[in-house]
């Protein structure tokens, strides 16, 4: 149950080893967290930030439930799992997510078919596993992580970018859906990320980092948005973006 | 049935259960037979705070008569004042056909607009605690609807375990259907009110322990400036009164009462309006306003004891954010813990526009009633301040190491383990609450949080 001071009792991470998926965590994690579910698919992988939970947090139970995330049909069945261990989703975090950028798919199509599992249908069938448990339990709060990189798809990372495209408008769609039942979603839109996904990557214009992706995350839990981005003046850059004509979009140096 | 969202007076923590307005006891049994793993809770006016009266993907029974056309469910005896009441009758209504007789309700909380069956749900108390208890202990009979769908009279002499576990039980043992009620008799529908200014913390301390006289006044309650820094500290306004006999008003009618509403607070608020600044400025005028010495007044029942209800729907005053109300008691002993407090909120810069101090009396036979002998304070604060759950888990735990507790009816925030701790008696209620209610029928939000219904109790699959 959450409180009266928007805490959450029971926190869920899918893909216990995103590193915005953990700094939001560590955002949201406060005096009243009750239980924290880890879901990964490589549980030593996420140990270490198990560990570090438990330490900073003693009175919290950390649970560790294994999934791959590419494996769409195990989605509703992994919900259930959870249910059983720690009760109600107070917050889900949908962090789970491959990038696969830099590879040929002309020649090697295969990486596209888990590109669109993990980031695509598993993560829909995901949240609408997420959202039949949270309108059974009449609240709860999904936290999904787009990209701007779905807002207007581009050369470089077509497929990548159209994987979060389709998430994006999927999960907007189905929040609109939930309106009444207590469920809700919150699509957090980050620009360029410095993390372990992009490393190696030269930087875009207007990249963040972890840390405020987190901070914008928690604010937008609390306030009851539907679209965070992150930074907050990527919004008004890709109205922009969004509409300038495709001669001018593809002579731009993005 | 209709879904609804859901939240406490205080606004926060919103879900969406079922709800069903009755005050029939065969659709009430119709929607506990078709409820859900989820369960069910009743609901009154929701004047509870927090999540005492929702209940997250299950059903909510709202149970209230206002504005019954039929008139009021309750029958006063005038010779004995023994007011046989149904559950969904407020304060409010029973005091507009009391009050003229010559009667007033044994205990009220700052609203008028609670159900006698919230009353006992929470056994509220008033500003005559340390005179006269909680209101559990002037119910004399419950009438409760049991999980099973079997309706049982219940009375301190009888069944006093049931009876006093049903006191104070947030609605976890049953739904309370009629109740019978000892009325206070008065001569006059005025209180005799005195008021005093005090400059600083010791000063109120003194004036309302036991030996201050506070034992001469059937009604004390003192307002605290929580914003006031170094000498002032603490600095209050401390008003305390009897019901006025009717030598004492000037008017004819010496039980006139007219409760009218005076003022709506507005739809929309912008949020922040209650800032420390507005506060601050506030409690100066309050504070100044008060005569520097002791004066005597003679004030309306409306005026004295819900001065809040004047002002409609107040709690949106503090915008969609919402608040919460803290309100947590420590013993007689305990000064410094209050201080401390108090200094703990101040120095992290937390306004509260209402901060109500009271020294209550000896706790009563229920296991899960708020009040004990000792000093309740009692603040309300903007839910959305930063760092909030933070401050009120340092707080909280000052409060669990006096050996104090917080008042479930008010809470919004406070784990399990808070519970456990500040009600030794936990166990003991549990073990009656599943005797009572064998399968888990009866859970809200609160319960849900706090852990008041057992695990092994939860039906199917929740």
């Amino acid at each position: 149950m959450k409180n009266g001071v928007g805490v959450a009792q029971n926190i869920v991470l899918f893909g216990g080893t995103s590193d915005i998926g953990q700094a939001i965590l560590r955002r949201i994690i406060k005096p009243g967290v009750a239980r924290v579910a880890l879901v990964s698919r490589n549980l030593e992988a996420a140990a270490s930030f198990a560990s570090e939970l438990e330490e900073a947090f003693p009175d919290v139970e950390i649970h560790h439930v294994r999934y791959d995330a590419a494996d769409a049909s195990s989605m509703a069945h992994v919900v259930t799992e959870i249910v059983s261990e720690i009760g109600d989703i107070d917050v889900a975090v949908v962090a789970q997510g491959v990038l696969n950028e830099g590879m040929d798919y002309y020649s090697d199509p295969t990486g596209l078919i888990t590109l669109c599992d993990v980031n695509f249908t598993s993560t829909m069938v995901l949240l609408y596993a997420l959202s039949q448990q949270m309108k059974q339990q009449g609240y709860g709060k999904t936290v999904l992580l787009s990209s701007v990189a779905g807002e207007r798809v581009r050369k470089g990372n077509p497929a990548y970018g159209a994987t979060k495209a389709g998430i994006d408008g999927f999960a907007l769609a189905l929040d609109h859906e939930l309106v009444g039942t207590g469920a809700s979603i919150l699509v957090v839109r980050p620009g360029f990320v410095t993390t372990k996904m992009t490393t190696g990557m030269k930087k875009a214009p207007f990249s963040t980092d972890a840390e405020s992706v987190a901070k914008i995350t928690e604010a937008g839990i609390a306030s009851g948005k539907k679209v965070v981005w992150a930074p907050g003046l990527l919004r008004w850059m890709f109205l922009i973006l969004k509409n300038v004509p495709l001669p001018v979009w593809r002579k731009l140096p993005l | 049935m209709a879904l609804q969202r859901l939240s406490g007076w205080g606004r926060t923590a919103w879900t969406v259960a079922d709800l069903v307005h009755t005050n029939d006891v065969s659709e009430m049994k119709q929607v506990i037979n078709q409820s859900g793993a989820r369960g069910v809770i009743a609901r009154g006016l929701g004047r509870s705070y927090g999540a005492a009266s929702q209940n997250a993907g299950g059903s909510v029974l709202e149970i209230t008569a206002e504005g019954d056309p039929h008139g009021i469910d309750a029958l006063l005896d005038s010779t004995t004042g023994v007011l046989d009441v149904a559950s969904s009758v407020s304060l409010d209504s029973i005091l507009r056909m009391s009050v003229p007789r010559g009667w007033f309700v044994p205990v009220t909380p700052g609203t008028r607009f609670v159900t006698v069956g919230g009353a006992i749900a929470s056994d509220v108390h008033g500003k005559n605690h340390h005179f006269d208890g909680s209101f559990g202990q002037h119910v004399s009979s419950i009438t409760l609807l049991l999980a099973s769908g079997e309706v049982v009279e219940l009375t301190p002499r009888l069944n006093p375990e049931w009876f006093w576990a049903t006191v104070g039980g947030m609605g976890l043992t049953g739904i309370i259907l009629r109740a019978r009620v000892s009325m206070l008799p008065i001569e006059s529908s005025r209180v005799r009110v005195e008021t005093e200014r005090l400059t600083n913390f010791d000063a109120v301390c003194e004036a309302m322990s036991s030996d201050g006289a506070d034992n001469d006044y059937r009604y004390s309650v003192c307002w605290i400036d929580l914003l006031a820094t170094g000498p002032s500290m603490g600095r209050g306004v401390l008003t305390r009164g009897e019901h006025a006999s009717a030598a004492d008003v000037k008017d004819d009618d010496v039980l006139a009462y007219d409760p009218r509403l005076k003022v709506p607070a507005p739809s929309w608020v912008p949020n922040g309006l209650l800032n420390k600044w507005s506060i601050k400025a506030f409690n100066e005028v309050w504070y100044r306003k008060a005569p520097g010495s002791r004066h005597v007044s003679i004030e309306s029942i409306p005026q004295f004891f819900h001065p809040l209800d004047g002002v409609h729907q107040w709690n949106r005053l503090y915008g969609n954010q919402g608040f919460i109300q803290y309100q947590f008691i420590v013993p007689l002993d305990r000064i410094d813990v209050l201080r401390a407090v108090i200094e703990t909120f101040s120095s992290a810069g937390v306004a509260s526009f209402l901060a109500v101090l009271k020294r209550m009396g000896p706790q009563n036979l229920s296991p899960m009633s708020f009040p004990t002998e000792g000093w309740t304070l009692t603040l309300d604060i903007a839910a959305g301040i930063k760092g909030l759950p933070e401050l009120l888990s340092r707080v909280d735990n000052m409060v669990l190491d006096a050996g104090g507790r917080h008042y479930l009816a008010k809470d919004s925030h406070v784990s399990p383990t808070a519970v456990r701790r500040g009600y030794p008696r936990l166990d003991e209620w549990m073990h009656t609450r599943d005797a009572m209610d064998p399968n888990g029928l009866w859970r809200s939000d609160l319960a849900r949080r706090l852990g008041l219904v057992s695990a092994q109790h939860t039906r199917g699959n929740e």
